[in-house]
């Protein structure tokens, strides 16, 4: 529209909506012409497929096939700042999601997301985190067959939330759950831990310094189909998020009603992530992982899944660093190279940083 | 490149030393480490667990959360509380309970409250929002003093009139004196806290070595720094010795970082103030001088006179002192954990009782 032909009035006039913003404004949660083209342009353009593309309310997913089981898992997404060292929420809530089915043996296919948009979001951040989303997507081998943008005013929630949902088919007859872990297992972590948690700590703008840590956001359900599709007997897969390593192994002591015993100097932790864990009293072991997974299997195929893991991408770094001792009481020891040990509890609230 | 610290991680080299305490100790010694950042790595590494039966490890009062006092936590939230303030504070003091709130709940009623890594960063919140008054929650040993002090110059410097601290500032060797002083004492030698030296060197504890007959060993925080301290205090209560030795002298020097010291003493000058659990220490805080006595957040807000409240089931002061461990408490890892103090040393990573709970060890 140009200035010549806005027609000219005396009194009250109508205004008249600018189309192109740079900004989320509350006319994109609309459900009118706004939503359409933000969900055409931000949304549709990055993340096609056949389902989506339907434009239906509801998607119609295939049946399962013959010996399969459905495999669900949902998780909202609420990270800040959205962008960190290593990723962002759009990776984020990709990897998040296929990595929870992904732990339970099946192999995810499907993504459902919502993403919850703040009045005054920056168009151009969104196109960059629906870029990251789709491209995880793609590493993944998943398809987002079903979405919905709302948008709330300004203050009622803060830039992008992204809840997903993901689906996968495991075997019928696979039985993998934190419940499994049985005396004589291994237990193997895909790689170095704290990564994440501390590439979000330094994001959020307080260290003062840079760590040089990035994030370790991955999808692992390539690495966890290797182990899968070699027949080995997976007793439990677990992805350490929050909480980290050392809470996932207490959750997975008391399911099963075992003891874990590590041994401290084999637990892969990068320097950078040493070194800024020590400055500000925080315990590499209970900050959050993305892109990790703990593998729990017996103990005369530790030599197997080990190789396996070390040719296939996000387990390059794979370790032993304990094992599964009988016992009820559900703990985790920790051996430290000082010839003592330790119990290793869960963690209570939030990681403060110490002061001196 | 190699690590600094690994040689300090050695483990057969802190056997080593550890096996020497062994060799030399003929009698019982109760040895006090000053600081919750010792007492923290010794139970990380287990040290204790290679202790010879003789020797018993005292936790001290070294964790500035801890020893805050109710009345300035109290004093904290009500500040927090207003509105147009932001309440900044280090990570650790959120979860410390007041009377009933901590300052987690206060920032769930609507209380902004922010975590800083430094006080120099509750300035640049202060430059960044003008119309708000910005007060920093002014906890810590000399080792925080510095650059607090720092930062009350810079914003008289500049003229900044939105930002104060709650002063809360404490002194090591104040606390050592109420420690001996105390008739129910048992302890007989000192590893003084490496961090603190490091400031203010360790002339000041001559008098008390001498004053007390006490052996004090300035001991760093790794696990060869913490075994090597200990070592050279049970050598010296063998030898019935009471000197002021040096195990961390890649750090601390005899006279400590004089320009930190005079910027301390420019901003600060010595007040008594009351430590939770222990009580009032005299010449024991840090007050600001009166040249920034505007500084001071008690001057600009009108607070109410609140009733302590203290849990009855707590032993703090007497974990602080080094006269009970934590595992003396009857609501040790029942009603006191983590998640839920009762008192302020199951709070902090430098507590004692949250070492304990984290580091703990199950007999069987």
């Amino acid at each position: 529209m140009t200035q010549s032909n806005i027609p000219t009035l005396e009194g009250p006039n109508c205004p008249l909506p600018i189309a192109d913003r740079g900004q989320i404004v509350l006319g994109h949660g609309s459900g009118g012409q706004m939503t359409h083209d933000l969900v055409r342009d931000v949304f549709q353009s990055r993340l096609a497929n056949p389902i989506l593309n339907a434009a239906n309310d509801a998607a119609n997913i295939i049946d399962a096939p013959p010996g399969k089981r459905l495999v669900v898992s949902t998780d909202a997404h609420i990270v800040s700042p959205l962008f960190f060292a290593g990723g962002d929420i759009g990776r984020l809530a990709v990897c998040g999601t296929v990595n929870d089915v992904a732990m339970l043996g099946a192999d995810p296919r499907f993504l459902t997301a919502t993403f919850i948009l703040e009045e005054g979001f920056s168009i151009q951040e969104l196109e960059l985190i629906v870029d990251s989303f789709a491209e995880a997507c793609l590493e993944a081998g998943v398809e987002l067959i079903a979405a919905d943008t709302k948008v709330t005013e300004k203050g009622k929630s803060d830039k992008l939330f992204i809840s997903t949902t993901g689906f996968g088919w495991a075997d019928s007859q696979l039985q993998i759950g934190g419940e499994q872990a049985k005396p004589g297992d291994v237990v193997i972590i895909s790689g170095p831990v704290g990564n994440h948690g501390i590439a979000v700590a330094e994001a959020r703008g307080n260290f003062g310094f840079s760590s040089q840590v990035r994030s370790d956001i991955a999808p692992l359900n390539h690495l966890v189909k290797a182990l899968l599709d070699a027949g080995l007997d997976v007793h439990v897969l677990r992805d350490p998020t929050r909480g980290g390593l050392a809470t996932t192994l207490v959750e997975i002591a008391r399911q099963s009603q075992v003891n874990i015993q590590l041994e401290e100097e084999n637990i892969p932790i990068d320097k950078p992530v040493r070194k800024t864990c020590e400055l500000l009293g925080l315990d590499p072991l209970y900050m959050a992982n993305e892109g990790k997974l703990i593998l729990i299997l017996p103990g005369d195929q530790t030599e197997e899944a080990l190789h396996l893991m070390h040719i296939t991408h996000y387990g390059e770094a794979a370790k032993v660093i304990g094992q599964v001792l009988e016992s009820s009481k559900g703990q985790v020891w920790l051996q430290t190279p000082f010839g003592t040990t330790r119990v290793l509890e869960m963690l209570a609230g939030e990681m403060l940083p110490r002061i001196c | 490149m190699t690590d600094p610290t690994a040689n300090l991680r050695d483990a057969s080299l802190t056997k080593a030393i550890m096996a020497e305490v062994r060799h030399i100790a003929t009698q019982p010694w109760n040895i006090m480490e000053i600081c919750g950042g010792q007492t923290h790595a010794i139970m990380q590494y287990g040290l204790d667990q290679l202790l010879p039966p003789e020797i018993t490890l005292i936790h001290g009062p070294g964790c500035p959360v801890c020893v805050t006092s109710l009345q300035a936590i109290e004093q904290g939230l009500q500040i927090a509380s207003r509105p147009g303030v932001i309440f900044t504070t280090f990570g650790d003091m959120l979860r410390v309970p007041g009377n009933q709130a901590d300052l987690f709940t206060a920032r769930s009623q609507g209380a902004d409250v922010r975590v800083v890594y430094s006080p120099l960063d509750s300035l640049k919140i202060a430059n960044a929002n003008p119309d708000k008054q910005v007060v920093f929650f002014a906890i810590g040993f000399e080792t925080t003093a510095p650059t607090i002090a720092s930062t009350i110059l810079t914003a008289s410097r500049n003229e900044i009139k939105n930002f104060s601290i709650l002063p809360a500032n404490v002194l090591v060797p104040p606390a050592m004196h109420a420690i001996l002083l105390n008739p129910a004492n048992r302890v007989q030698g000192f590893l003084a806290a490496g961090h603190v030296c490091a400031v203010m060197g360790y002339h000041e504890y001559l008098p008390i070595a001498e004053q007390y007959q006490i052996p004090i060993v300035v001991t760093g925080f790794e696990p060869v720094d913490l075994a090597t301290g200990i070592l050279m205090a049970v050598q010296q209560l063998e030898a019935g010795q009471h000197e002021v030795t040096n195990a961390y002298p890649r750090f601390v020097t005899r006279e400590g970082n004089q320009v930190a010291q005079k910027i301390i003493s420019q901003v600060f000058e010595p007040v008594d103030r009351q430590w939770r659990g222990i009580g009032t220490i005299p010449l024991s805080g840090l007050g600001l001088r009166p040249g920034y006595a505007s500084f001071n957040a008690l001057s600009r807000f009108e607070l109410d006179q609140t009733p302590l409240y203290e849990s009855p089931l707590c032993i703090a002061g007497k974990v602080l002192s080094g006269i009970a461990k934590p595992l003396d408490c009857p609501a040790f890892s029942k009603e006191c954990t983590p998640a839920h103090p009762l008192g302020a040393p199951m709070v902090s990573s430098e507590g004692a009782c949250a070492a304990y709970y984290r580091y703990q060890r199950i007999p069987g």
